[in-house]
This record gives C-alpha cells, structure tokens and sequence, in this order.
C-alpha cells in the first residue's frame, strides 16, 4: 500500500441494494471510493467500463450470460486492465470464480471485505514486466520532449504517432527510470545530458 | 517496526498497556508521541493514563498508533465511532509544522551540501525541482488547514455551513508523494559520481524516512479522519 489516495471502484452489479450495501462499507472504511456504478455489460457499459480509469472493479458475474460466464474476466480485461473482483450472489461451478483476482461473498464482514479488495489490488501489480531496463532511441526522444514541456498531443504530431502511443512510452519511461512527474523526468534528461540547461530556461 | 499480520506474533494496542511497551513494540511512535505533545518520562504510565493526563482521546490515540504500526490495519468500527475527530485533526496539523518547519528544511540543506560539487546547470535543475516540490507540499496542506479542518471544527460544534462535505475533500486529495519518490530515484541512481556518498547515503535515509511518514500520515488522514466525518455528515442529515 504505497499510494494514499482512495482506490476508485468501478461497480458491475444489477442489484441495487447490493451497490448500496459496498458503498457503505467504502464510506465507513474509507481507502476505496465507488466512481462509477453500471447494472449490465452493454454497449454504452463498455464505452464507460473503457473511459473510466477505475483501479479496481467488483461485478457480478451473474451480468454474463451462461455462455460468457468462464471468459468473464478476460471480456473486462478487454476494456480495462484493473483488478477484477467477484461479488458472489448466487451459486456457480466452482471453476467460475478461479478467473478473478478474488471473490468476495455476500456474507463478508467489512474488514474481510477491505482486505480482499487489498489483496487483488496487490495481486495485479505482481504482473510480471518486460525485462529491458534501458531506454530505447525512441522513448529517449518523447523524454526530450516531455522534458521541454510538450504534451502528448504535440509529441504524437511531431513524431506521427498516435497520442495512445505516446502515452505507452510514457509509462514504459516511468516504469524503467521509476520517474513519473515531468519536473522529475527534466531533472533525468539534463544529468543524462539529453537536454542542455537552455532547454529548462 | 511495521509487522505482517502474523496471527498470534500481532499484538492488540490496548488503553491497559504500559506506553513504554508500546514504543518497545514500534519505535517510531515516538514521533507520534511528540506531535501530541506527549512528553517522555511517563514512566509507568498506561496509555490510557497518559492520554487522560494530556487530555487526549484513547480512540483517536490507538487509532492513530495503529496505522503507524500495522501496514494492513483496518480501523475497527467501535473506535471510530467514538474517536474524537478534533483529536486527529490537532495530531495532522502539527505534523504539517513538522514536515514544513523541520523536515524539508533539513532535507534542503543536506540536498544543497549533497551537489555542491556538480555543475552550475545541474544544480540549477535540482533546486528548481525542490522548491516546486516544496511548493506542492504546502499548498497541499494549505487546502487542509484553511478548508477542511475547519470544517471538521464546525462539524463537531454542531455549526456546519452548507456546500461542503468531506467528499470533496477525497476528491481533491492530491497526490504529493511522486515527487519525493523521484527525488529518491534521482538521488540514488543519477545524480553525478562527484557527489559524496556519505552525504548521499543521508539524504537517501531523510527520504526514505519521509516517505514513509507521509504514507502513514495519508492514511490517517483517508482511513481514519475521513470514516469518522462520513458518521458525523450521516448523524448530521438524520437530524
């Protein structure tokens, strides 16, 4: 648990009462936020489920039909690669509930349920990444960028890119130099002699 | 110092124990102790005596104590129900005048003494990045102590104006600890060889130490201040 601003929460349960019932333990434990609430998995659901940038997200897999039900978890890793968990409402092969990052139960208390929501959380930042540590020519060319104060979209038009790409090595920046401000990012191009001071004016 | 839920190794903090065991068991509570204003040489004291001598409340205390002692502690229900939510607003407030008038102040002069012999651009560079840094920090607890503390104050003396509700103030929690994780990046990883490693080392302790403390001082802020306020919004609209 490094980050201390509440986890924001992405609900997919039809069940009113149920959405009630979590955003009250969230209210009374704090640490998880509900952002967003939807009740089935339908197109304007998926545009939601793909804008939002939820941290994590608790559904019902009763919302897929039968034949969707062992893939459920791979149709929300379409959209969005938060963790994904269960809310168990009603009886389902036991195989079912294995795909998710955890499973929590009606019967829950409060605190089993927090520690539940923790432990996916920490489950999805085990994934294992790709091994090379060193800056590629291009992500050293978007730092420079980046360092002189440009924004993505700028980057992308220069470079004729998309601005999604822009933003994965932006992140794959981040994730090789454990830099993620920009002002942090200017400091690493000039001790890396990327950039001279000019360029920071 | 912070124990895994261990099962039979986790102590339960209780008002009954000795406050000198307490300090035993995680050390750096004393920290805790002196933004309370807490003295030492409480000698045998219990907490429970302790925090009646000072006129501070046990819920908010063990509350407090545990977030800074178990990584995976979650507040129990009883204890923020009867906490005193001016308790751990007056124990937030003093540590923002710690972090503000003691800590970065410390950690500016040993980063001015770490890169004295780096070139004039690079240390240009650095010091423009800690003072926007420092900048970020006490705006962020600026928002605190001129929005939400006093609206906790109102709060509790039963005076609240309409309009705001500590669901903004999640909203605009901001984060402040990227920063400082960059600068520990940028410390121990790209600063130049001429800089000296002793005094390196020091400054990488400061931030590791701050970091931490700022961590818990976040989850004091979202585990227990926050859920304490949310009952009082709830008793408040039942009224």
């Amino acid at each position: 648990m490094k980050e201390g601003n509440s986890k924001k929460v992405l609900l997919i349960i039809p069940s009113r009462i149920m959405v009630r019932g979590i955003e009250g333990v969230f209210n009374d434990l704090g640490e998880f936020r509900v952002e967003g609430i939807l009740s089935d998995i339908s197109r304007t659901s998926e545009t939601r489920l793909k804008n939002m940038d939820a941290d994590i997200i608790i559904i019902d897999p009763i919302v897929f039909d039968y034949a969707t039900r062992p893939v459920g978890r791979s149709v929300i890793a379409e959209y969005s690669d938060a963790a994904v968990v269960a809310l168990q409402t009603a009886v389902m092969e036991d195989d079912l509930w294995k795909q998710y990052d955890e499973v929590i139960n009606v019967y829950d208390s409060p605190a089993t349920i927090i520690k539940k929501m923790r432990s996916a959380l920490t489950s999805r930042l085990d994934v294992p990444k790709s091994d090379s540590h060193e800056l590629s020519t291009r992500e050293k060319e978007i730092l420079i960028c980046v360092a002189k104060g440009m924004l993505n979209k700028e980057i992308a038009d220069l470079y004729n890119i998309s601005i999604y790409t822009v933003i994965t090595h932006r992140k794959n920046i981040t994730r090789k130099t454990g830099i993620k401000t920009v002002a942090g990012l200017t400091v690493y191009a000039l001790l890396n002699n990327l950039i001279d001071s000019s360029a920071v004016e | 110092m912070n124990r895994k839920d261990k099962d039979a190794s986790r102590i339960v903090l209780s008002p009954s124990m000795k406050l000198a065991d307490l300090i035993e068991l995680n050390y750096s509570l004393l920290i805790v102790l002196s933004r309370l204003g807490i003295d030492l040489g409480f000698g045998e004291n219990t907490v429970e005596e302790v925090c009646r001598d000072r006129n501070i409340d046990i819920n908010s205390f063990l509350l407090i104590c545990g977030i800074y002692t178990y990584d995976d502690y979650i507040a129990p229900n009883e204890l923020l129900r009867d906490g005193n939510p001016l308790d751990v607003v007056r124990y937030l407030h003093s540590s923002h005048a710690f972090y503000l008038e003691d800590e970065l102040k410390k950690l500016e002069t040993s980063l001015e003494d770490l890169v004295t012999p780096c070139d004039v651009s690079q240390k240009k560079v650095i010091f423009k990045f800690f003072s926007e840094y420092k900048k970020e920090v006490e705006n962020h607890f600026a928002y605190e102590e001129e929005t939400v503390f006093p609206y906790v104050a109102a709060m509790m003396q039963g005076t609240v104006r309409d309009g705001y509700s500590i669901e903004q103030f999640e909203e605009n929690h901001s984060n402040i600890d990227e920063k400082l994780n960059d600068l520990k990046n940028i410390v121990m990883k790209y600063l130049p060889s001429v800089c000296d490693t002793v005094l390196r080392n020091s400054v990488l302790y400061h931030i590791f130490f701050l970091e931490e403390d700022l961590d818990k001082h976040t989850l004091i802020e979202n585990n227990v201040l926050v859920p304490m306020v949310n009952r009082l919004e709830e008793n408040e609209r039942r009224k």
